[in-house]
């Protein structure tokens, strides 16, 4: 069963919070990553959006981002402390009181809601409410401790930003800006099943229902390279709608199959120590994978643009 | 009644004076995102007009 007793003290705070402390509590890591979709999804879109807009418009979708960030460790501080992974997060270590990220989730959540539908529109602003709700909600207080499918559904959460960036600037949904999420969607449960993997022990600690946990490595294994080969199918699909040129398709084709070959060898894998090194392989290039896709996605757009499309 | 405040120690008067720097510039770039904003949307029409 998880953990879900908020009600013990945390140590005192000797020295008063840092400002990096509070900066910690948005994950200015998984920010970057979702700075950088949402940049994606921005500048592919059909039509133009003014820069200062464009800008603002990106500085709300990370800082919805942390505010969401913010609230999961809000919620999470029980399980967080039991995990190696996460007990120095500023709840967990005792350096920010619960309160204070609670308050500052809030806060940042309604300012990043409205500012981005002030600034673009109240489709783009209506979107990233949701994705917040969705991730602190929807996966963290619910799915995350009840069930092994989770981070499938909550991954969802992390998917959204390039459609919030393309709506920022059309006002529309789109088959296109669905593929960005689709492929972020997709990419997401083999990257932490893989983590999760080589974490076990962490996750099963902090009585979080992770697949390697609750089905097993060998049924968790198969699902990876499931999941890898629908994605890999997927990141293809916009070479045939003409929304990937040439460098799209070559990048995605050549990345795809090292990802699909390393979620094979993680299949194949016999004994726990080879199985948590192909583990870590593979969830460490599936980090650069999505980075490089979504790459070659602005490149192809650059190269067109200048009119050198292939 | 009010009660004594703590004595802080001059590490945490550093921090709690780098809270407050931060605050304060966060604030400040709030106020500058609203006036560009403003002045993005109303477009360069809003010099134009009589005094």
């Amino acid at each position: 069963m998880a953990y879900i007793d908020h009600s013990d003290d945390l140590p005192a705070l000797t020295g008063g919070a840092r400002v990096e402390d509070y900066f910690e509590l948005l994950k200015p890591r998984v920010m970057s990553l979702v700075v950088f979709t949402a940049f994606v999804g921005l500048l592919l879109a059909p039509g133009g959006i003014n820069p200062i807009i464009g800008a603002i418009s990106i500085l709300c979708i990370a800082v919805g981002a942390g505010a969401s960030g913010a609230l999961n460790m809000w919620y999470d501080a029980d399980i967080d402390r039991v995990m190696s992974r996460t007990a120095n997060r500023p709840i967990p270590a005792g350096r920010i009181e619960r309160d204070h990220a609670l308050a500052l989730g809030l806060v940042l959540s309604a300012f990043s809601v409205l500012l981005l539908g002030l600034a673009a529109n109240w489709l783009a602003a209506g979107l990233l409410a949701f994705t917040i709700f969705f991730y602190a909600v929807i996966y963290t207080m619910w799915l995350k401790r009840s069930t092994p499918q989770n981070i499938v559904i909550g991954g969802a959460a992390g998917a959204f930003p390039p459609m919030i960036g393309w709506a920022a600037v059309t006002g529309t949904v789109s088959l296109e800006s669905c593929l960005l999420f689709l492929i972020i969607f997709l990419w997401t449960p083999p990257h932490f099943w893989a983590l999760a993997l080589y974490k076990q022990s962490d996750y099963g600690a902090a009585g979080i229902p992770m697949l390697p946990n609750v089905a097993g490595e060998a049924a968790t294994k198969v699902q990876i390279l499931l999941y890898s080969l629908i994605l890999v199918a997927t990141t293809l699909v916009p070479s045939f709608i003409g929304f990937g040129g040439l460098i799209y398709t070559v990048v995605a084709s050549v990345t795809g199959a090292s990802f699909i070959w390393l979620a094979w060898r993680l299949f194949r894998t016999r004994d726990d120590k080879s199985m948590r090194k192909a583990g870590r392989s593979l969830f460490t290039y599936s980090l650069s994978y999505l980075f490089v896709i979504f790459l070659a996605f602005i490149t192809d757009h650059v190269a067109t643009a200048f009119g050198i499309g292939l | 009644m009010t009660l004594p405040s703590p004595e802080l120690n001059d590490e945490q008067k550093k921090r709690r004076r780098r809270r407050s720097i931060a605050l304060a510039l966060l604030l400040g770039g709030l106020v500058l995102i609203f006036y560009v904003l403003t002045i993005v949307k109303m477009g360069p029409g809003v010099f134009n007009r009589e005094l």
